[in-house]
């Protein structure tokens, strides 16, 4: 069986400044994947070649065994991604902007799958509002609606908790969790390490555009016992 | 497929939710050269035999289909990716060529309504004989294609708005300007006739003009020819350009 996401050898430069550095990566379907890094470290230039917005130099990237330049409709329909910035079209309303995003899916009706997203995201209530309208947490959610439309196989979140209130954090981890109890691959990249070490199963943790450690949680916190991971972050980060 | 219908139908509402904008305001100003030239030169001019006024018109429309059809691909990609939403069509699995065709097609779209709404509206100042509207139609068609897809290469290539106007004013508004929109290129000194020929806005308007009175400055099926290898030659670049994601995808 493939792995969810295989990533090998992944360079990227951005003129003279190197963004990745040599990534390597698998991660198995179904699993609770963390990407944890400081500011710069590359997690976003990782996930933006996974989803083929970002070309890296060399090295390959694949979606359940689909490379994403080669294969990529293929690749791209198995994939939904919630970008970290926080964007949207101002021409439409909610619902508008889900019913659109599937038709670029090649999904026509999904108007019951839309309702249900809208449900367990809070924003049943704004299905009719204009985008510009929203407050920012609220388009956050429309972006991790969005990137849910196609129901993808694999799902990663690029810091989706980046300006979300309390209350609705817990509704959207309760809400990805559920899609990883169906069967889901996430990938997650947050600074909220709480989040991840509640989470994730299995953490990356990249410095400098390279992986500096991979293990599962569980592992990298018995090499400090009674460490948090936050403790356990800081720590690797300055070995 | 359904990816490309989306895709087109997203950049039609696009510009029909603002149409006041899109539509409405090129139709006005087509008709503020018409009554303005027309008016100064209607008792002077003859060109072909055929009335100032007259003669006007069809250079007037297809003015206005390129420069609406460029307008649209353009302001449509660029817009995306100031804001940031060109993800949102990035992201899915639409092919290039869907993904050229729908942003074509609406330009187009954009465009021949615009024309339609300038032809209708000059009605009321002059008349106009139709002698071929195959030609006319087979003019406008493909000249919007092209003029949508070069859109489509402006809306990628620059980053900004200001060279977005940059690229209308020295390229696009000259290239229109200087093609016989106002005149017969035969009333131009040798020199001037001489580079018209290498201005392939030129042929659009000489060949849709033939479509409206029957003569023209060059056969309309030499023009056709110019107009479509340009357009082969703007399809191919583009769809490159799509392909390996030249400023699309970073
Ligand atoms: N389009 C770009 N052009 C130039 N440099 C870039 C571009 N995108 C990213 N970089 C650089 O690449 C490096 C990695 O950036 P990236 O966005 O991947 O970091 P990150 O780990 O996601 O950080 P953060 O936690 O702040 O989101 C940074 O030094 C950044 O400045
Ligand atoms: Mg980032």
């Amino acid at each position: 069986m493939a792995a969810a996401v295989s990533i090998v050898d992944v360079v990227k430069n951005f003129g003279s400044l190197q963004a990745l550095a040599g990534v390597s990566l698998e991660i198995a379907e179904g699993e609770f994947f963390g990407l944890l890094g400081p500011n710069g470290a590359g997690k976003t230039t990782l996930i933006s070649s996974l989803a083929g917005l970002a070309r890296p130099d060399s090295g390959s990237l694949k979606v359940l065994g689909h490379d994403v330049i080669k294969d990529f409709r293929q690749a791209r329909r198995l994939l939904g991604m919630v970008p970290q910035e926080l964007v949207f079209d101002p021409f439409f309303n909610v619902r508008e902007t889900l019913q659109i995003q599937s038709g670029y899916f090649g999904i026509r009706k999904n108007d019951d799958w839309i309702d249900e997203i809208l449900e367990n995201l809070d924003l049943t209530s704004k299905a009719n509002v204009n985008m510009r309208r929203l407050s920012g947490g609220m388009k956050r959610r429309v972006l991790v609606a969005q990137a849910l439309v196609h129901k993808p196989p694999v799902i990663v979140l690029d810091e989706p908790t980046a300006g979300v209130d309390v209350e609705l954090r817990q509704g959207l981890w309760q809400f990805v969790r559920r899609l990883n109890n169906e069967g889901h691959t996430i990938i997650l990249t947050t600074h909220y390490l709480e989040e991840a070490e509640a989470l994730c199963g299995r953490i990356a943790l990249m410095k400098q555009g390279r992986v500096i450690a991979l293990d599962t949680t569980a592992n990298l916190m018995a090499a400090y016992p009674g460490a948090s991971l936050e403790e356990v972050f800081v720590r690797t980060m300055n070995q | 497929m359904i990816g490309f219908w989306t895709l087109f139908y997203k950049e039609l509402l696009r510009f029909w939710k603002v149409a006041f904008q899109t539509v409405a305001a090129p139709v006005l100003t087509a008709l503020l050269y018409l009554l303005i030239f027309g008016h100064v030169l209607e008792d002077h001019v003859l060109v072909h035999g055929v009335r100032y006024t007259s003669f006007l018109i069809p250079g007037l429309v297809m003015m206005q289909v390129l420069q609406n059809a460029f307008a649209n691909s353009s302001s449509s990609l660029i817009q995306a990716k100031i804001t940031g939403s060109i993800v949102f069509v990035l992201l899915p699995p639409i092919p290039y060529s869907a993904f050229f065709a729908a942003y074509v097609l609406a330009a187009m779209v954009r465009g021949l309504m615009v024309g339609v709404g300038v032809l209708l509206a000059t009605l009321w100042f002059a008349e106009l004989r139709v002698v071929a509207p195959l030609w006319i139609l087979v003019f406008a068609l493909l000249s919007g294609a092209l003029f949508g897809a070069l859109g489509m290469i402006a809306g990628i290539w620059v980053e900004k708005f200001d060279q977005l106007a940059a690229f209308q004013n020295f390229l696009i508004m000259p290239l229109t300007m200087l093609s016989g929109v106002f005149y017969s290129i035969y009333t131009l000194p040798t020199f001037w006739q001489r580079l018209s020929h290498y201005n392939p806005v030129f042929y659009m308007i000489d060949g849709f003009r033939y479509g409206f009175f029957g003569v023209s400055d060059v056969a309309p099926e030499f023009s056709l020819g110019v107009v479509f290898a340009c357009f082969a030659v703007v399809t191919a670049l583009t769809l490159n350009l799509l392909k390996r994601g030249w400023k699309l995808r970073t």
